[in-house]
């Protein structure tokens, strides 16, 4: 005997209703050190308007948030800080790299700013622009819910992987020379030189 | 009007005077410095130190000396300003703080010695102020590169267990 569904009823897989409620739920760690910060308060501000996409609950607490939105220049200063703000994020949680600098240092190539915070911590999803137009913010948090949609589990196993950066080596042969010859401060145990896997880009002579 | 005469009399003929476009430059050398400076302290009554701030003249053409350190003073009663300028060597620059005159000094001493390793003799307090405690280079000097020696990727990375 054939049975129907009542109308008020779907079907569907765990692990898609869960990255559905997830998804549309995002909370942003707002981490805004330069301009791009003014863009991502735009964003959020009534013209853009960020609460369309149930993204608008900017949490200043690691804690509450899955999003964490790098938006501008990282200086050396201050990656300790955001290393700890991205560890102190519960799971599942997911990084959106807005602007230039973020991604890769932008014009500031200089001795203080990092190159791209992908060489240090986890970034899903790169916004170019310097700054990014709120649009392009909106369109990259859309895109992070589809990917959410698509890649996110119930029992969020797929964050068991996710624990190194994923950044490109040095691109730069005078960068890829320096990186190696960066010496450990001495006496300093955690300012040991990151692990670089050279690619094809990266090969000395 | 600062004389510059009196300064001469008691100080001796080795100060100079320049003006540049309205501003009138002071040059001591280092070792008067700090006496020159408490002299226009105390008798000439320029009561702030606005700004002070070094200059690395690495392959500056004509320079004979490697660091410039400046004061740039202000009298608030009269609005009268000047800078002094003094002249500073490899190795081991060194200057008596100027703390003890105008405390704005603090700060700006910290930052020289940040950006250019000159050590203030009897600051209270001279640390980095802008890079981080580790940082062992000075980074406004001329023969240091832009890019860093290796420092951008000397990162400490931080485990899960100390964050």
């Amino acid at each position: 005997m054939a049975v129907g569904l009542p109308e008020n009823l779907f079907l569907t897989k765990l692990d898609a209703a869960a990255s559905w409620a997830r998804s549309n739920s995002l909370w942003p760690m707002p981490f805004a050190t330069a301009c791009c910060g003014i863009e991502l308060m735009a964003t959020a501000a009534s013209r853009h308007d960020m609460a369309r996409f149930g993204a608008e609950v900017m949490r200043f607490s690691p804690r509450q948030c899955d999003l964490l939105i790098v938006a501008g220049r990282v200086v050396m200063k201050m990656l300790p800080v955001l290393q700890r703000i991205w560890l102190q994020m519960p799971e599942p949680k997911w990084c959106i790299s807005m602007g230039a600098c973020a991604c890769t240092g932008g014009v500031f190539d200089t001795y203080a700013v990092v190159q791209g915070v992908d060489g240090f911590i986890r970034v899903d999803l790169y916004v170019p622009g310097c700054p990014p137009r709120p649009e392009q913010l909106l369109a990259a948090l859309i895109e992070m819910q589809e990917k959410i949609k698509r890649t996110g589990t119930f029992t969020g196993r797929e964050f068991a992987g996710r624990t190194k950066s994923n950044g490109p080596p040095p691109f730069d042969r005078d960068e890829v020379r320096r990186s190696q010859e960066a010496a450990g401060v001495p006496g300093l145990d955690i300012y040991t030189p990151p692990e670089i896997q050279l690619g094809n880009a990266g090969k000395l002579n | 009007m600062l004389d510059l005469d009196s300064l001469h009399e008691q100080f001796g003929d080795d100060i100079t005077e320049s003006i540049f476009r309205d501003n009138r430059r002071i040059i001591v050398p280092s070792d008067k410095v700090y006496f020159v400076l408490e002299h226009l302290w105390r008798e000439c009554g320029f009561d702030m130190l606005v700004e002070m701030t070094a200059a690395d003249y690495l392959e500056y053409p004509g320079a004979t000396d490697r660091f410039g350190v400046m004061y740039v003073l202000l009298n608030t009663t009269t609005g009268e300003r000047v800078i002094v300028k003094t002249h500073l060597n490899l190795p081991d620059p060194e200057l008596p703080s100027v703390f003890p005159l105008w405390h704005s000094a603090d700060w700006l001493e910290r930052e020289i010695f940040d950006m250019f390793g000159i050590k203030f003799e009897g600051h209270p307090d001279l640390r980095r102020i802008l890079m981080p405690e580790e940082f062992t280079a000075f980074p406004l000097r001329k023969d240091y590169p832009l890019k860093g020696r290796g420092e951008r990727h000397n990162f400490p990375v931080i485990t899960r267990a100390d964050s």
